[in-house]
């Protein structure tokens, strides 16, 4: 249900037509290209849709950013040069992967602050520990 | 009148709990044994009320009585009783109602059980009382699942085609015993707080709970991730949405709490740590229910538009976790605490495996709510993806995977590193092995996936090592299967993870009638759509012939259903599965003159997924099932009062 409920605004569209993604014309022919493609779809994301990249969306606006995409590749330009594009046309929120700044620190280097703190707690626990283990049984 | 009764019922549980409640915290308090044995009668009248309400509400879904707000919203006379059933829980109001149920359902084992002795099982008792008659003043006042409409609706306005599902209709009921499960651990951490008595007894009373909300939420989850498999229509398994990311973190801290009161249990170690740790997982469950209920999830606005239930559950959030936290602050200082262990040793191990696993959810944690945080603070959107986690979290849970087949091998209190490392060699071995091979067989993502794959050789082989060890020296019990069936459960999942990520092919085209596909050495013939009608729906069936080497091997038939009623469409993917490896079709849109879409995967490994999961809650279930047989056949050594 956690999913249902969240899909349930979206999903009559979604769903009726998530076999389009990525449809045979959108593809192209050069496979370097289209790998490139594919790897820039899964690092932005669906703007219309919840939590969907735009590999996965079927949103009429995915598709069209999929071709966007697609276009701009072919006239030769870099992954940062189309990811730079999108960003101006539409924020932050189209990146699955947020920028490091600093609104983002906490989130960035969250999971290393919470790695260390509890690493410090646990071996500060087995110094006692071995403390209390050698005054019980001394060797 | 069924309306009527359920009301009346949950009025009659709300006063009964408050009783429990009261009665229960004094008997735990002042040692009453009168108050206990009041507290645990109110408990059973408390049940037994919920019982009938559910039932009142199960009756008004059956029979279609759309006089019930609820049931006008959520059903219809055409939908088959099997999902009138479970279309109980597929709304709000019926969710909440299933919630208290699961409750009652624990409460009672907790009256029933009496483990850990009258004073902590009373005070449990009374801190269930209170969760029971927070969530039942909440329903009754601002989701009240029997309100009546004038003039009812001749018809009802029908159920999510989604939740139309059997894969749906028990992944709801397993979270919240899960969820819920985690409730009477809190309640036993709570208890022993307020009683004093937070040393092992406690650890061991509240462990078959723990077991039993383990299993059910490591199902709950393997069952939401194999229906968004299988429905979704591309074949992802996980996706880091926040709905699945608030099952997750309870799950990682309830990982965390069964290793860590493993060691409060046997050696008093980590008792505090333990507690909070209780605590912790049950914030997390409330703050998942929190965040799938109020519609925070959708965006900060969507919450203010309609406060109520948001800020209601949130009240009931922040008295349960802040009176938890602040128990706990008074009490565990003076919990004493003279653990002894040398660093080399299973208590070493266990305190690592919970400083990975409560750092993987504080991870999740971060990545889930920092959007909104930051969206409420500065009004900037940002969106954390797959690829965030893939950064953060994976690191954790590699070196997660990598500790794990330490714990069981190193004994308890002090152990030589050096003879576990000879024994785990093997191990280390095959890992190296697979990931070699894997890395000779290139791929674009070689690294990764001979990373996941060296892991999961790893931790699987290190669980037989672990298992031939027991046999070997007749330390073989039902028990000790657990950790052994758990581990190796994990080493499956990693490798069905890294074959769908990494060696899935796919293909999609539009066909013809007769035309075909070729996808991972299977031709997959279309034999055009035929209409089909079901008993709430109308489908387009396609027949779809699979060959191999032209040879007709299946008949594969995905549909897309239609759901009048719903005004909503869903796609029923068709999967053949061998056990190692997934053919997956789904029917795409009608692109005229009979031609289809088609879009088909063969995801390598994809079911050692879920057999992994299984497998982890079978681990667990052994545990639990060895607990009562020790318990049935020894009583529990309760304390004298």
């Amino acid at each position: 249900m956690r999913r249902a409920l969240l899909l349930c605004f979206l999903i009559s569209p979604l769903l009726a037509t998530a076999v389009q993604a990525a449809t045979g014309p959108d593809r192209l022919a050069d496979p370097k290209l289209e790998a490139r493609a594919v790897a820039l779809q899964k690092e932005l994301r669906c703007v219309v849709c919840q939590g969907e990249s735009l590999d996965e969306s079927a949103a009429p606006l995915a598709a069209d950013l999929r071709r966007l995409i697609r276009a701009r590749l072919e006239k030769g330009e870099s992954d940062a040069q189309i990811e730079n594009y999108l960003v101006a046309r539409y924020g932050d929120f189209i990146l699955m992967r947020p920028p490091l700044e600093p609104g983002t620190y906490l989130l960035w280097f969250g999971p290393l602050i919470a790695v260390t703190i509890g690493g410090v707690v646990a071996a500060a626990a087995i110094i006692r520990a071995r403390r209390n283990e050698r005054a019980e049984t001394p060797r | 009148m069924t309306g009527e009764i359920g009301q009346l019922a949950l009025c009659f549980a709300l006063a009964l709990s408050l009783v429990q409640a009261g009665a229960g915290l004094i008997g735990g308090l002042k040692g009453s044994s009168i108050a206990r044995q009041v507290s645990s009668s109110a408990a059973l009248g408390f049940a037994v009320f919920v019982c009938v309400a559910f039932g009142a509400l199960v009756a008004g879904f059956v029979t279609s009585d759309f006089s019930i707000l609820d049931v006008a919203q959520n059903s219809h006379t055409l939908k088959p009783l099997f999902y009138k059933v479970t279309g109980v829980w597929g709304n709000h109001e019926g969710s909440m109602l299933l919630w208290v149920l699961v409750l009652a359902v624990y409460t009672m084992f907790t009256v029933l059980g009496e483990r850990g002795g009258a004073r902590l099982t009373s005070a449990a008792l009374g801190i269930e009382g209170l969760l029971a008659a927070a969530f039942l003043i909440y329903i009754l006042f601002a989701s009240n699942p029997f309100l009546r409409i004038d003039p009812p609706p001749i018809e009802g306005a029908g159920l999510n085609p989604l939740l139309q599902d059997p894969g749906l209709s028990f992944h709801p009921p397993m979270l919240y015993f899960g969820y819920v499960g985690l409730s009477a651990t809190f309640a036993y951490a709570a208890a022993a707080l307020l009683t004093g008595e937070a040393g092992a007894n406690w650890a061991r009373a509240a462990r078959p709970f723990l077991l039993a909300a383990w299993c059910a939420l490591t199902l709950g989850i393997t069952l939401g991730s194999w229906w968004a498999y299988y429905v979704l229509g591309w074949g992802g398994f996980w996706f880091w949405d926040p709905v699945e990311n608030a099952s997750l973190m309870p799950w990682l801290v309830a990982t965390a709490l069964l290793h860590s009161s493993l060691a409060t249990e046997r050696t008093g170690a980590f008792r505090s740590w333990t507690l909070l740790l209780s605590i912790g997982a049950f914030s997390l469950s409330l703050i998942g229910t929190f965040l799938v209920r109020s519609g925070v999830l959708t965006s900060v606005h969507a919450f203010a538009s309609d406060p109520e239930r948001g800020r209601f559950i949130l009240c009931i959030l922040l008295v349960a976790i802040g009176g938890a936290l602040g128990l706990f602050a008074w009490r565990a200082p003076k919990l004493e605490s003279g653990t002894a262990f040398e660093p080399v040793s299973r208590e070493t191990a266990l305190l690592l495996n919970n400083v990975l696993l409560t750092a993987a959810a504080a991870t999740v944690f971060l990545g889930t709510l920092y959007p909104l945080f930051l969206e409420a603070a500065t009004g900037t959107r940002i969106s954390v993806g797959p690829p965030y986690f893939a950064i953060t979290f994976a690191p954790l849970f590699v070196a997660l995977v990598i500790i794990a087949p330490f714990g069981p091998r190193l004994a308890w209190r002090r152990d030589d590193l050096l003879p576990a490392m000879r024994a785990l060699a093997p191990g280390l071995g095959v890992a190296i092995l697979g990931g070699a091979i894997v890395l000779a067989v290139a791929t674009p993502h070689a690294a990764a996936a001979a990373c996941c794959v060296a892991l999961a050789g790893w931790v699987l082989v290190a669980s037989v090592i672990d298992l031939a060890r027991r046999t070997k020296s007749n330390l073989l019990s039902l028990g000790s299967f657990a950790p052994v069936l758990a581990h190796a459960g994990l080493g499956l999942t990693l490798l069905g993870i890294a074959g769908t990520t990494f060696w899935k092919s796919e293909a999609l085209e539009v066909l013809a009638p007769g035309q075909s596909l070729e996808v991972g050495g299977y031709r997959l013939q279309f034999d055009g759509v035929t209409p089909v009608a079901g008993p709430n729906y109308r489908a387009d069936r396609a027949t779809v012939d699979v060959m191999r080497n032209e040879e007709k091997i299946a008949t594969l038939r995905p549909e897309k259903r239609i759901y009048p009623v719903e005004g909503q469409a869903i796609s029923k993917t068709a999967i053949r599965t061998t056990g190692f490896s997934d053919l997956y079709v789904a029917l795409g849109d009608d692109r005229g003159q009979g031609h289809y879409a088609i879009r088909a995967y063969v995801n390598p490994l994809a079911p050692f997924i879920w057999f992994g999961g299984a497998a982890m809650a079978l681990g667990g279930l052994t545990s639990l099932l060895s607990r009562i047989r020790l318990g049935l056949r020894r009583p529990a050594l309760a304390p004298a009062e």
